[in-house]
């Protein structure tokens, strides 16, 4: 067959297609079930569409239908990464609520826990963002830091991960020590060591500065409009921080600085981590120092359940016991949000009350959510291998984003 | 030995059997080689990331890679149905047999080698170019997105270091005056002072030495140069869609490749099979007792390299290739070639 001029394309005729990927949900860098799709232009993404929502679980719903310690579990699975942050919102809420006054010791303690998970947040996050450029050895070593605090974890709650350890009033036992003095002690041998050594080897590094400096620079503009919080605002150089500016619990006899970041790219939120983790210890330091002897939890006993030995002698210390474990404490009419600084920015919880046992409603402020949507203004004209450094650089995890 | 076979056996056939048992002799001591080396690399990463490694499958975890081994050779090889059949399965082939082919011209000794031909560089070049064509294939016929993007970053890759790779043997080869890798080594012998056995103490050719570990790196695709596989970019590259023995052709390829470049590296810049330095005690041990000393040195620095270092974006390591290393070579090899006309042949 002779080709006849309708038939025979020319150059310029032919439309050119984006080569369109699919980055997860089953994807070794996607931070959980991500689906990105990304539309490349040879290594160059011209969009990136994060599709979310595969790990949903109606956190909020089920919540509703949950007394307000019931519901306390529920925020260990949201950021596995830092459950006890999580937990944190979530009882200064109620506490708000129920205008109840918390011992000083408790507070202390959940400062220092929360410093705690922020430490061991900030492992996981710098060690896989460190992965996600292409270093193994960091990362392994940074996990040995986590583990240690996993173990803290087990010895103050009994589990490692979901420690449903900070409850309505206080926490939920008294730690020994022991366990004191040995965080301690690991805050000034084992840790700063471990994790100076495995900074050193990526933070003055050429190419992980090649893969990170100048990558998804972000003004100090565009991360308030995009409605940034944590690291990634700090990293664009606005120095806002819960702790200092709404402090709660005990931050306010706390002594810490807050890093910011001057250009806003990738290495400077790699790097306010890494100060911040620095300045975690800090705190835990000076918990550790001014920690006063005392109660642990309120003793209003119609939230805070009596001690075991109390039950015993007590008729109405069980009585409140059975009541706490059955219906649940009633929390009086009203509305309140609290935010805490998580470890990955700011996490807020929206509690509605209609004075009964259960939350009329629960709302909850991810901070992965309002930081992924920015994935497209934030990848666009960037490498294929730099997704993995925005995502690294963002902290991610889905079991917030998605609730 | 070829002749002892060719008055038993007659001349075509004789010849036949006494290069089978040559190559076998080469071929399947290599194989052991990968797999010791891949124990001895996954020890070494244990010990950079504060764990044991494999340490649980016979004594000291020595066995682990044949357990390993055992565990593909009974796995399904999986072909995707929109994959194109034979190409998919001549690709880890290709691959497989290059790396092995590659050894033919190496020596491991005093006229210890199996083709002693006077293009045994050219020889290298050419063969290693076929490498690539592993990968490409098995990107193409996948018909799988991430597969293919990995072909196209090892066909730009592979190509701009070979460039460099090019340049700098031909200043060794300059320097040596031949392409034959025994004379090369032979060349090298007492090099510096009539006391040190080995190009890369030259400070001439010392520069072509880095040059050559690094494009090492990158012609095999190895950290931090290993965008072909980047895991965290692109799921396993062009190995995404391979398992069983098809996978495991690549994984032996790459590692006897990185071998070879060990080898070649020992070969052209520290001496082949010669001792360190020339003291003739250290000639009563074996030459191959050196040369494998070396190429594991060359191995442990591969290694490190890989547990230490983040890996290079697309275009920065098509930068490195292009832009610094390429003009670096090309300079040094008219600074060899001038100072050779300078000294050697100026009379």
């Amino acid at each position: 067959m002779s080709l006849t001029a309708e038939t025979s394309p020319t150059t310029g005729d032919e439309v050119i297609q984006n080569y369109t990927i699919n980055f997860g949900p089953q994807h070794p860098a996607a931070h959980g079930v991500l689906r990105l799709v990304l539309e490349l232009d040879g290594e160059i993404v011209e969009r990136a569409d994060p599709h979310v929502g595969l790990l949903h679980r109606g956190t909020e719903k089920l919540i509703e239908y949950k007394t307000y310690l019931q519901a306390l579990p529920y925020f260990d699975r949201l950021d596995y990464c830092s459950p006890l942050g999580m937990e944190h919102s979530y009882v200064l809420a109620i506490e708000k609520l129920l205008n109840l006054e918390v011992p000083l010791r408790a507070q202390y303690l959940r400062v220092l826990f929360a410093e705690l998970t922020r430490i061991c947040n900030h492992m996981l996050n710098l060690g896989s963002h460190v992965m996600d450029v292409g270093a193994m050895t960091p990362n392994l070593w940074l996990f040995e830091i986590r583990e240690d605090c996993l173990n803290f974890f087990e010895r103050a709650s009994g589990a490692r991960m979901h420690s449903a350890w900070f409850r309505p009033g206080g926490v939920h036992q008294d730690v020994t020590p022991k366990l004191l003095a040995d965080i301690g002690e690991w805050l000034d041998s084992r840790m700063p060591e471990l994790f100076e050594d495995a900074i050193s080897l990526v933070a003055d590094n050429r190419i992980f500065k090649q893969r990170n400096v100048d990558i998804a620079v972000v003004s100090k503009e565009d991360a308030l409009k995009w409605g940034f919080s944590g690291p990634m605002i700090r990293g664009s150089g606005i120095p806002w921080d819960i702790r200092k500016a709404q402090p709660y619990d005990v931050y306010d006899r706390m002594e810490f600085d807050v890093p910011v970041g001057t250009r806003g790219d990738c290495y400077d939120r790699f790097m306010c981590r890494v100060e911040e983790v620095r300045q975690s210890a800090r705190i835990m330091k000076q918990c550790l120092r001014d920690m006063p002897e005392g109660p642990v939890a309120s003793l209003d006993r119609k939230v805070v359940p009596p001690k075991r030995g109390e039950m015993k002698q007590s008729m109405e210390a069980l009585i409140h016991h059975f009541k706490l474990y059955t219906e649940g404490f009633h929390v009086p009419e009203g509305s309140v949000y609290v935010a805490t600084e998580s470890p990955k920015g700011e996490f807020g919880v929206y509690l509605v009350s209609d004075g009964s046992n259960k939350p009329y409603r629960c709302k909850i402020r991810p901070t992965a959510f309002s930081h992924l949507q920015a994935m497209d203004f934030m990848a666009k004209g960037h490498m294929l291998a730099d997704i993995t450094a925005i995502l690294g650089a963002m902290d991610i995890v889905f079991g917030e984003c998605d609730r | 030995m070829t002749a002892w076979f060719q008055s038993q056996l007659g001349m075509g056939l004789g010849w036949f059997a006494a290069n089978l048992i040559l190559v076998l002799a080469i071929a399947l001591p290599l194989m052991l080689a990968v797999a010791m080396v891949i124990y001895g690399e996954r020890r070494l990463w244990g010990a950079f990331a504060l764990r044991r490694g494999p340490n649980v499958v016979g004594p000291f975890g020595l066995l682990q890679s044949f357990a390993d081994g055992l565990k593909v050779a009974l796995q399904e090889v999986i072909i995707p149905s929109a994959a194109n059949r034979a190409l998919f399965l001549i690709a880890p082939i290709l691959t497989f047999t290059v790396a092995q082919i590659l050894w033919a011209v190496i020596p491991f000794g005093d006229k210890m080698v199996l083709a002693d031909i006077n293009v045994g560089l050219l020889y290298i070049l050419a063969a290693s170019s076929i490498g690539v064509y592993g990968v490409i294939i098995a990107g193409w016929s996948s018909n799988s997105k991430y597969p293919f993007y990995s072909a196209l970053r090892a066909a730009a890759q592979m190509v701009s270091y070979e460039v460099s790779i090019g340049f700098v043997l031909l200043g060794v080869v300059l320097w040596a005056n031949s392409f034959n890798l025994s004379d090369i080594v032979l060349a090298q012998k007492g090099h510096i002072f009539g006391l040190i056995n080995g190009f890369a103490l030259n400070p001439l050719l010392f520069p072509l030495s880095v040059i050559f570990l690094i494009s090492a790196m990158a012609e095999t695709a190895r950290a931090p140069f290993d965008l072909t596989e980047a895991e965290s970019e692109l799921v396993a590259g062009y190995q995404t869609e391979y398992s069983g023995m098809a996978f495991a052709l690549y994984w032996l390829g790459e590692y006897a490749n990185v071998l070879l470049m060990c080898a070649l590296n020992a070969t052209l810049f520290w001496g082949g099979w010669l001792p360190p330095v020339e003291w003739a005690p250290l000639y009563l041990v074996p030459g191959i007792v050196w040369l494998f000393a070396k190429i594991l040195l060359g191995f442990f620095i591969f290694s490190w390299v890989k547990a230490t270092v983040p890996r290079y974006r697309y275009d920065q390591l098509m930068r490195l290739g292009w832009k610094i290393f390429l003009p670096i070579s090309l300079i040094w090899v008219f600074l060899v070639s001038g100072y050779l006309m300078l000294t050697r042949y100026s009379a």
